[in-house]
Order: structure tokens, then sequence, then C-alpha cells
């Protein structure tokens, strides 16, 4: 099911488009076809490297499925408008790089406030400012995490390989629609730009979510109320008579502006925040290799995770008892899992394409007699298999 | 006194009551603002169910959001019309209309303004041009005449002002018009045809603002201001056959463009059709 309400349409055009099968193609292929596989219609964005493939194949295959590609004015406008046309009820995307990132910040907060199902893909790219503009770099995580003011939860994903990306852009779909909140994919310039296998299912194999709309008249009039207790509140869409108001400033229940009332506000925040604590599985996701036994584990994300996984393979060749933890979903950290494992190993390696980020997160939730080491590498080339194993055997 | 309004103004239909009232200062163009549009949708017979109204940040922003009874969406400042662009390609059958001030349209959102136009999306803007930051305090705005006193321009206001109608027209607007809250009436007649033109659409409305303009600029009663607004006011035919030092610190009003262009949502869907027809993706 794609659209609501246009299912069997989408899905004849679907399998009338995109046999299942395999597939060469770049990363940021795989993003734009994982888009469209999970009904994303209506794409607003501005070019920047390297991100822009995802734009122009959106471009090219949206019309064929009657869904819209908008390129806005700046990526300010880019957000705008997918804001707009969400509560249309749409499904809605854009994808950037760093300085794009920054840019839609502002709005992005927006959209956790006034709880507007999009999905952000952040191409991440070497900086800080311009940096190397056409390189990857794993630098955003806290971007992703506090580039925008204030109070705020976010829910950010990040896939590991071209296949991988296909399926966590549908999930960071779903995750946006069932939660009614903007997501954030952390992909990055390595994988956008590697051309690799990637198997495009059956468009009836994939699983596709939708956001709660109001059952009743009453569900209507509180477009921020909890009718049902999981912090998420039916979505009265546009155009449909409802009169909803919808605004950025702290509003009460039913929409209207109460900056006043500290009540108020801490309701709101709080909910915003319970919502996503409370709903831990629908987006909680993370992967595990040898951790079963593991005396050192290595935990990363994202492209890096890829090379750690090929160090951590020769490490057991080797007779070293190494495990690689992966969080698929990288904020909410998953922290529990975190301390689990970290109880169990005596150290703790995190190699990323930064000085630093993801490592901060492991921090929290391992204790101090554990030995706890980032493996770090900036410049625009990623860590290899030779470098992660070089600083397992360092510690074995 | 709350009866007395409900019973008294026709108009308040159209507004959401537990709003009110509003947080506009006594004197305020705004209620101006909202009076025309109110009295332009029910000419129009217009159902508010097939209306979004889109707002940005300060005084002129809450005129329509929260207080008009549609479906309304109060942005970021400067914003409003990438987030009514992305509303309008949605609902394409809806009326999608803008209301705010010049501060939010033409300063920090100058950009999607001039490429909204561009474009020539079917959105209907009003523009509440106030000359001066209100919400904030009465600093200079890009509108701001010269020579004028501002918070921020205590001395006097040494930059030129933003001509937002001629700017709009320039960038390729289907309908651009201007008029003062003291020409009220062919104030509503713009704003019935601005919702009629299928394409950008700008109104923009020179309005008083007593307390942070004003009272700096030795014209404290909003009477005052309007009195200004009549006679600076040249009709635009008039304004063609003066010179520009003649023109400096008048206000040209009246009928900038009205011209039938493409449209965008027209464009992109007719594009969609093409695509489909090409592919060979029409239905069995």
């Amino acid at each position: 099911m794609i659209i609501r309400g246009d299912e069997p349409e989408q899905i004849r055009l679907i399998k009338k488009l995109y046999k299942p099968g395999n597939y060469f193609m770049q990363g940021n292929e795989a993003v734009a076809y994982g888009a469209i596989f999970a009904g994303c219609r209506f794409y607003a964005g501005y070019p920047i490297t390297p991100s822009s493939e995802i734009a122009e194949t959106m471009a090219r295959e949206l019309p064929k499925l009657g869904g819209y590609y908008l390129q806005m004015e700046d990526e300010i406008g880019s957000i705008a408008a997918m804001v707009g046309a969400s509560w249309t009820g749409l499904k809605v995307m854009t994808a950037t790089a760093g300085p794009g990132f920054s840019l839609m910040q502002e709005n992005l907060g927006y959209a956790v406030m006034t709880e507007t199902p999009l999905v952000l893909v952040d191409v991440q790219r070497s900086g800080p400012s311009t940096g190397q503009a056409t390189k990857g770099a794993q630098g955003d995580f806290f971007q992703a995490r506090w580039g925008t003011h204030g109070d705020h939860p976010i829910v950010a994903v990040s896939p590991t390989s071209g296949q991988d990306a296909f399926w966590e852009t549908i999930r960071a779909f779903n995750i946006a629609e069932r939660l009614r909140t903007p997501v954030v994919m952390l992909f990055d310039g390595v994988l956008a730009h590697t051309r690799e296998l990637v198997k495009i299912p059956d468009v009836e194999e994939v699983e596709i979510a939708y956001r709660k709309l109001p059952q009743n008249e009453g569900e209507a009039k509180l477009p921020f109320g909890d009718p049902h207790g999981d912090g998420i509140p039916p979505m009265p869409l546009f155009g449909h008579g409802y009169f909803t108001h919808v605004t950025g400033s702290t509003h009460k229940e039913n929409g209207l502006r109460d900056v006043y009332t500290p009540e108020v506000h801490d309701r709101l925040v709080r909910r915003l925040h319970r919502k996503i604590e409370q709903n831990r599985h629908v987006y909680e996701k993370y992967e595990e290799h040898f951790t079963d036994d593991a005396e050192i584990l290595v935990v990363s994300w994202g492209v890096t995770a890829r090379p750690a996984l090929g160090a951590v393979l020769k490490a057991r060749e080797e007779g070293i008892k190494a495990g690689l933890f992966v969080p698929k979903t990288v904020h909410p950290f998953p922290g529990e899992r975190m301390r689990a494992l970290g109880k169990k190993v005596r150290a703790v390696l995190v190699p990323e394409m930064n000085l630093g980020q993801m490592i901060l997160e492991v921090q929290r939730f391992v204790n101090d007699d554990v030995l706890l080491k980032g493996v770090n590498k900036i410049g625009g080339v990623p860590l290899t298999v030779k470098e992660i194993l070089r600083e397992i055997r360092g510690v074995a | 006194m709350a009866k007395e309004i409900y019973s008294r103004y026709p108009m308040v239909k159209y507004l959401r009551k537990e709003a009110l009232p509003t947080a506009l200062c006594p004197g305020c163009g705004g209620g101006t603002v909202l009076n025309a549009f109110a009295n332009a949708i029910d000419q129009l017979r217009i159902d508010p169910k097939d209306l979004v109204v889109v707002s940005g940040i300060g005084c002129s922003a809450w005129i329509a959001s929260p207080y008009f009874l549609a479906d309304t969406l109060h942005t970021t400042h400067g914003r409003a019309i990438a987030f009514a662009t992305g509303v309008k390609v949605g609902l394409p059958d809806k009326k999608v209309v803008v209301i705010s001030g010049d501060g939010d349209l033409a300063s920090i959102g100058g950009n999607h303004l001039i490429h909204a136009a561009r474009r020539n999306i079917d959105i209907t803007v009003i523009l509440v041009n106030n000359m001066i930051y209100g919400m904030t305090g009465g600093q200079v705005a890009p509108t701001t005449p010269f020579g004028a006193k501002t918070t921020t321009t205590p001395y006097r206001n040494i930059e030129h002002p933003l001509q937002i109608s001629e700017t709009v027209a320039a960038a390729g607007a289907s309908y651009v018009a201007r008029w003062t809250t003291a020409h009220v009436y062919q104030l509503i007649e713009s704003i019935k045809k601005a919702l009629q033109v299928r394409g950008f659409s700008l109104v923009e409305v020179v309005s008083q603002c007593p307390v942070q303009f004003g009272r700096r600029n030795r014209m404290k009663e909003p009477a005052e201001m309007l009195r200004w607004f009549l006679k600076n006011s040249v009709p635009i035919s008039k304004a063609k056959k003066m010179s520009p030092e003649e023109l400096e610190g008048k206000f040209v009003i009246g009928e900038f463009v009205n011209r039938e262009r493409p449209e965008f949502v027209s464009e992109i869907n007719k594009l969609i059709e093409e695509v489909q027809e090409h592919f060979g993706l029409k239905g069995e």
C-alpha cells in the first residue's frame, strides 16, 4: 500500500516500473527508491553535494508515479514546503548535506513542535563549513540531535550500505508516520556515491505505515491531544473542514497558542519527549555480531560499521574475541543494550569518521573500568579494515 | 459586550471566537485588513472549508492566524510562502492565502516572495506593510521611509525602502495591487480579484502602526496616519507620468499587473500527465 486511498493504482505503477531483482546502483539512488516504495510522493529540495543524486532520481521518477518534485529556492524553503505538504496528507522527504542541514534546523524544530511527519536525509560531508564539499564524513551526529533549539526529542536512523539505505529509508518513513514526527536519516558521502548491489523487492513485501487520523469530531478538534495515551495525537489533515490551527508557538491541545501559562508549555514539551520515549519499540534497532562471548566490543555506525565488521572478522580469525555493536537508530541511542554489552567486555572501541562524536553517547553507558577508545579519522577517506584491526590488536 | 459584538458584526462568523479578543493594538490597521479579507470571502461566497491561511511571525501574521476560522498554519519567521507552496501542491483545489507583514514576507522572506512570483504558483498573498517591525518593538524595516525614525534609526533612516509591489510585479506575478487601509472598498475588490486569479497574486496594504511608527514620526493618532496615506497616495496611472523625485515619499496605489501566465501547480500536474502518457503508465 502506498498512498492511503490510492493503493491499488500505486502498486500497479510500482510493479510496472520497478521489477524486483538485483540492481547496481548508488547509495543515493537506493535512498530515492526506498522513499518511493515507502510512499513518498512529495520531494522539495535544494541541490547540494553529495546528496544531489537523490533529488535527481526523485525528479525523474516521481512524475511517473503522480508525485511532485519541487526544487525550492533554498533549503529553508524546502523543509517549509515539506511541512505544508505533509499537513495535506502527503508523505514527504528532502535530502541535503551538512550546510543545508544547518539551514533546515529552525524548521526541523517547527516540525517537532507541530508533530509533522517528514523524512530529512542528511548525506554527511566533511566540515566544518564548506570543508571538503565532495568528501564523506560522520560529523553531523550531534547536529541531528541538537541542531535545533529548545528541549526536543529527535529520531535519527543511519544505514550502513546501499541495500541497507533502501530499507532504512522505508523504516524512516514508517517511524515518521507512526510517531507523527520528523525523522532524520544520517547517510554519508561515501555510501552515497558507492555503487553496489541493491536488491529491489516486490512492492507487496514492503510494510508501509500511515499516520493516525482522527476517528471522530472530538479527536479532530484536539490535534495536539493524547486520546489514546500513547502520546501520539491523530493528525487532522488540512482541507477536511476541521479548521485546524497549527503553530510552532506553545499551544494547547486544541492548537491555540498559549505562551504564558507555564503548565501548558510543560505539558506539551514533556508529551513530545514522552511520545518518543514510550514508543521505543517503534524505532529502536541495532545489529550485533559475535557479542555473545566478546571481550573487545567495537561500536560503530553508518559507513564505518562496514570496515568495523571486516576488522572484527579478521580479529576472530586471529583468535581475538572481538564483537560488533551497530546502532541503526542512533537517536535515541540504544543505551540499555549498550549498558548490558558494556558490562560483559573489557574494552570498547568506537571507530567513526570524525574526531569523536558517538563515543560520547557510548561513554554514558559504559563503566569507568572498561577501556574506552575512539578510532577516528578525518580528511574524507573512510577508515579501513586494517586501521580498525590494528586498534583491536592494540587492546587485545 | 461580547454578545453585542457577535450580534452586531456579521463578519464575526468567520472568526475563531475562542481566540478573541485580538492581540492587535487599538488603532492598528490589522483589523481593517481582517475585515476586508472576511468581506471578500463573504462576497465571493467562498466556504472557509475551502481555504487554508498561512502566516509567518509578527503582528500582521496574527491577523488571520489564529483569528480566521479556517485551516490555519502559523509558521516560522519569513517562511509562510514556502510552507504555503507545499500546501497548494497538496491541495490544488483549495484557496491558499498568505497574510503576513512586510518584515516577514519582504525582508527575511524576500527570497520566497520573489521566487513564488517567478514560479507563478496560485497563492494569494496579502502583505500588510506598516513600514516597521511592530511586535519586536519598532525597529527599522526594509520598507521604512527614508528619513523616518525608529528604535534602531533613532536619528533617521538612511536606507531606501523596498518597493514591494513593483518588485513582485517584475518577478512575474499574475496579479499585483497596492492600497492603503484608507482605501477599504478598493482593497476588498482587489482581494476578490486576487483570490480569483489563477496564479501568484499579491495585494499590498499600506497600514498604520500608530504605536510603533506614528508615535515616533509625529502621527500619534491612527487617523493622522490615515490622513497621511490619503494625502500622499498617487494612482498608478498618474504616477506613470511623474518623475522619481516627484514620487519620493508617495504611495503609488492601484493595480500594477493583471495578466495570465502559466501557473505552477497546473504545470506540474500537466507534466505528470505527459510523463505518465510517455511511459505508458496511464490506467488500463
